[in-house]
């Protein structure tokens, strides 16, 4: 059964056009890697599942539910988290909280005036938390600004933010780029947990080693058109898809 | 587990209650320990308090809360007029109209953020004090400022056999009358109420949000919360406390004017939350409290003070010295205010609050470990 479902969508910015009648069906429970050469629209399409962009033309249906039109935070509350290419985190705030705050999103719903209670008294979703900073590898700074933490600690902070949502739908974009080697690797373990637990995911990725080791699913986009969809295999050995993306190079 | 506080919290408001309370004497040798003056403390406390949910907090930056303070004492003195002398009535309607008002203002601003967004809410309260002196003189008695009448209606005193006969009636709490100690007092709890609703929701879910607004609010959208009704709530309770701090000024001295809202008034408060450190419990309350205290003092040199503070120079010098100095006092207060505030946030970003803890910090490293802890944790 697909959750997330691309219908005939298009998207022009002025005369470029970023997205040209883009199709896509994400099945629940599997990985759907999305890759192109730079500019390929694959951040565009992505904005399109979360509210960040309006498609002109096309449906974004997600669990049975059209998602056009929908604010940022009523996607979220649907049951859709998204990673960013630069790590967007609360960085005033404790790794804890950074954690918390999506745990009371997601309980609690877009607004809650919960002005009387303690944060320290609601033992339940700090435990949650911290078990999720655990997961992550990040408890022993759960008291520490988030803003101190190296980029690797800040992609695996927001992957904690996501995952204690449980989301049903997880959108990252390009995950391990600008990355060192070493937070690179963590990360690729981290997703392929994550992988492992059932949560469906729609990756963007660079990095082919990663995209190979991670997905189920992968959907080819040039120039906003997507010219190959398979399983890695089939991608692999697609004339199409080297020419275009490759430059004729062999994998 | 009902009331969830922590033993350094409940600390810290006991101490913060019982300084309060002990005001006019530990402030006496300041020469600030009479209640005209302590009761200005508390009362801009409240108002900087609740700036402080807003700023301090979401980080939105309001120029325009002074007209909540205005709202406040027209409503309260309304109150007087109509209904009753007590001033729980009047406080409770002045903290509710400073709600209604925010409430509106605050729904438009908050479409905007940033530099547009104090625009706004400067454009709106220099309106309300445009307003205030012409089209709604009807309700505000315009420059002449709205004050009681012995022929006020007064319903609720009528009504309960309260007549002030042929004196021009004060403001009285079922016979103490709101003046001197007493009218300290009432502020001084009120303040003390204040500052504990403030500690909830700092430690609160809530605030909790609310601090998240002022961090990254892209990210807390794609979090599944919606920003606008965070950020329009503090806004709503940063104008009821205005709202009551408005409303206490007219119980103290029940009378109000335009000038209350005028947009030196809401930059003064702004003055105070960041001077004090903005984002801290208890920096707002310091900051009210040194802002009027140094207000109160440069305001009263005039002239002859400085000729003769400069007596002892030859007379050529002398005329030079007061000149330079009455730049500074009496109506030039502002400039001083003006220095001081450059040096605070140049020298000290985080506000005084920054300077006491860089100081407790310095105290504790010198002389071991051992003082810090029995200090509550006053930052925040
Ligand atoms: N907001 C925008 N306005 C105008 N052009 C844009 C905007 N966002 C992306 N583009 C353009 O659309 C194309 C696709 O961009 P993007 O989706 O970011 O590519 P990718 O993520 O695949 O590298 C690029 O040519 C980019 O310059
Ligand atoms: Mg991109």
């Amino acid at each position: 059964m697909s959750i997330l479902s691309v219908q005939n969508v298009h998207k022009r910015f002025g005369g470029l056009r970023a997205l040209n009648e883009v199709n896509l069906e994400v099945e629940a429970g599997t990985v759907h890697a999305i890759i192109g050469p730079n500019g390929a629209g694959k951040s565009t399409l992505l904005n399109c599942f979360v509210g960040r962009l309006e498609p002109d033309t096309g449906t974004v249906t997600f669990d049975g539910k059209s998602l056009l039109g929908l604010k940022p935070h009523e996607i979220n509350q649907a049951g859709v988290s998204r990673v960013f290419q630069t790590p967007e985190i609360f960085g005033d705030l404790s790794l804890l909280e950074n954690v918390m705050i999506p745990a009371f999103a997601t309980r609690d719903g877009a607004f809650k005036m919960n002005a009387w209670r303690a944060v320290d008294s609601e033992n339940s979703l700090h435990d949650k938390a911290m078990g999720m900073l655990a997961d992550v590898g990040l408890a022993e700074k759960a008291g520490e600004i988030a803003s101190h933490l190296s980029r690797g600690d800040k992609r695996r902070l927001e992957l904690a933010m996501c995952l204690v949502q449980d989301p049903k739908l997880l959108l990252l974009d390009e995950p391990t780029a600008g990355m060192a080697r070493a937070d690179t690797n963590n990360t690729i373990d981290l997703m392929k947990r994550i992988a492992k637990r059932g949560i469906t995911m729609v990756v963007i990725e660079h990095d082919m080693h990663v995209v190979f080791s991670l997905a189920d699913r992968i959907s080819v986009l040039a120039q906003g058109t997507v010219i190959a969809e398979d399983l890695p295999d089939g991608i692999k050995g697609n004339p199409k898809v080297q020419e275009a993306y490759l430059g004729g190079a062999h994998l | 587990m009902t009331t969830s506080m922590t033993k350094s919290d409940l600390l810290l408001l006991l101490c913060f209650a019982a300084a309060v309370l002990a005001g006019p004497v530990l402030l006496a040798p300041i020469g600030a320990g009479y209640p005209d003056l302590l009761q200005k403390f508390a009362i801009f406390g409240i108002f900087a308090l609740g700036f402080n949910i807003l700023f301090g907090l979401t980080g939105y930056l309001s120029f325009g809360h002074a007209a909540f303070l205005g709202v406040g004492s027209y409503t309260a003195v309304w109150t007087f007029k109509l209904l009753s002398m007590n001033p729980i009535p009047a406080i409770l309607l002045a903290t509710l109209l400073g709600g209604l008002f925010a409430a509106v203002i605050g729904f438009v601003s908050l479409r905007r953020t940033g530099i547009y967004f104090s625009i706004l809410t400067l454009a709106f309260a220099q309106m309300s004090y445009n307003l205030a002196y012409s089209v709604l003189t009807p309700v505000t008695n315009g420059e002449t400022g709205l004050q009681l009448a012995q022929s006020d209606p007064r319903v609720l005193d009528i009504a309960f056999g309260r007549d002030y006969g042929a004196v021009l009636p004060s403001s009285d709490l079922f016979g103490i009358s709101m003046t001197g100690y007493p009218g300290f007092y009432f502020c001084g709890v009120m303040l003390i109420l204040c500052f504990f609703v403030s500690m909830r929701i700092f430690r609160s879910p809530f605030g909790m949000m609310l601090r998240a607004v002022k961090s990254n609010q892209n990210r807390l959208n794609y979090t599944g919360l919606n920003t606008r009704p965070y950020a329009l709530a503090a806004f709503v309770i940063s104008g009821m406390y205005a709202g009551l701090a408005g409303g206490l000024l007219a119980v103290t001295d029940p009378l109000a004017g335009a000038e209350r809202m005028q947009w030196t008034a809401s930059g003064e408060v702004v003055l105070m939350t960041i001077l004090g450190g903005s984002g801290t419990l208890l920096g707002p309350v310091i900051g009210a409290g040194a802002i009027k205290y140094f207000e109160n003092i440069f305001s009263a040199f005039n002239e002859g003070v400085l000729v003769q503070a400069y007596s002892f120079l030859p007379e050529g010098l002398q005329h030079v010295m007061v000149w330079i100095s009455s730049l500074f006092v009496g109506e030039g207060w502002h400039l001083t205010l003006g220095a001081l505030f450059m040096i605070i946030v140049i020298f000290l970003p985080g506000g005084l609050m920054e300077g006491f803890n860089r100081i407790r910090a310095w105290i504790t490293g010198r002389f071991g470990g051992g003082g810090g802890s029995l200090a509550p944790a006053a930052a925040e």
